[in-house]
């Protein structure tokens, strides 16, 4: 019948898509509760909250990729940040805040890999917010267990001659791996190579871009 | 080391699959508040707290195929007794101070 067609086609010919309405959770009337409570009380403001979430937004992977390209081509920066990743990047105006960042470093020999198998921690001033996946418990519980098989997925194949170094961040550290600069980059500058540098790279899940894809 | 094979209830950040498993100091990290009271909003004690480096070996057995590689974790020092871990290289053999567990 015509009515039938105006009720569930759209002008394209196609069904719509039901809507996914459904009523908050228990957590969702929990967070808006404690928030309005904070706002009437005059702990916070809308605009405070706002600001945070802009702020969590504006984070994104360039700033590791940033401290990664840096450590490829200033040896002194690199051995500071290998000694102490949260002041190195605190110096570059990324700063963690009360956790301490670990900075570990891929070689011929190891490769290292982060998970967070007790939640999802995760050097969010450098990354910015974690992959959906990175929180997943098939990640999480898999990483630690089976992480060459984990990597294999991702596209990385190591040789066995590579040791893999899988790091539970189960406290009050983070974690941020400087990927081995790829061949053929000789010569180019800190904001090219930072170009090549993966999210996935900097977790250990990845490798940095090739120079020929760039 | 070995972590404590425990399975106390409440906030913990040990990970259950360490728990009774050897490990090497890989870098002591200095004192942390004990996230066990700090969970409560209790006043809470600063622990040493240590990354510990284990084998597959250790931590798997028969399960991994790959025994050589390794895991790492940070372990707050009440968490931990000494024991000789087995694969733990040479270099990581001198003990490190550790304050003795807390009385219960």
């Amino acid at each position: 019948m015509p009515q039938d067609h105006h009720d569930h086609l759209s002008p394209s010919g196609h069904p719509y898509r039901p809507d996914d309405d459904h009523p908050l959770t228990y957590w969702q009337q929990m967070e808006i509760a404690v928030r309005e409570l904070l706002i009437e009380k005059g702990v916070t403001t809308a605009k405070e909250i706002a600001g945070q979430i802009d702020a969590m937004d504006a984070r994104s992977p360039a700033n590791g990729a940033a401290v990664v390209a840096r450590a490829w081509t200033d040896p002194t920066f690199r051995d500071a940040l290998l000694a102490d990743a949260s002041a190195a990047t605190r110096d570059m105006g990324f700063d963690i805040g009360p956790m301490r960042l670990i900075a570990l470093e891929n070689t011929e020999t190891e490769h290292n890999v982060v998970v967070c198998t007790l939640c999802s921690c995760y050097p969010r001033n450098l990354l910015g917010l974690p992959p959906d996946w990175y929180k997943s418990r098939a990640y999480r519980a898999r990483t630690v267990k089976e992480p060459r098989k984990v990597l294999a997925e991702f596209g990385v194949t190591l040789p066995d001659s590579t040791t893999v170094r899988v790091h539970d961040s189960t406290a009050d550290m983070r974690y941020v791996v400087i990927p081995a600069r790829p061949a053929g980059t000789e010569g180019w500058g800190a904001d090219d190579l930072a170009q090549l540098v993966t999210r996935d790279s900097m977790i250990g899940t990845g490798l940095p871009k090739s120079p020929d894809a760039a | 080391m070995r972590v404590r094979a425990d399975m106390p209830p409440g906030h913990v950040r040990t990970p259950a699959y360490l728990r009774g498993k050897r490990g090497w100091v890989e870098r002591p990290l200095g004192p942390f508040p004990n996230p066990e009271q700090l969970a409560y909003g209790n006043a809470a004690e600063p622990l040493p707290l240590l990354r510990l480096r284990f084998s597959m070996a250790e931590v798997w057995g028969e399960a991994t195929d790959t025994p050589n590689d390794t895991i790492d974790a940070e372990i707050y020092s009440h968490w931990l007794e000494p024991a000789e871990a087995p694969n733990a290289p040479r270099s990581s053999r001198p003990p490190v101070a550790i304050r003795p567990p807390l009385p219960p």
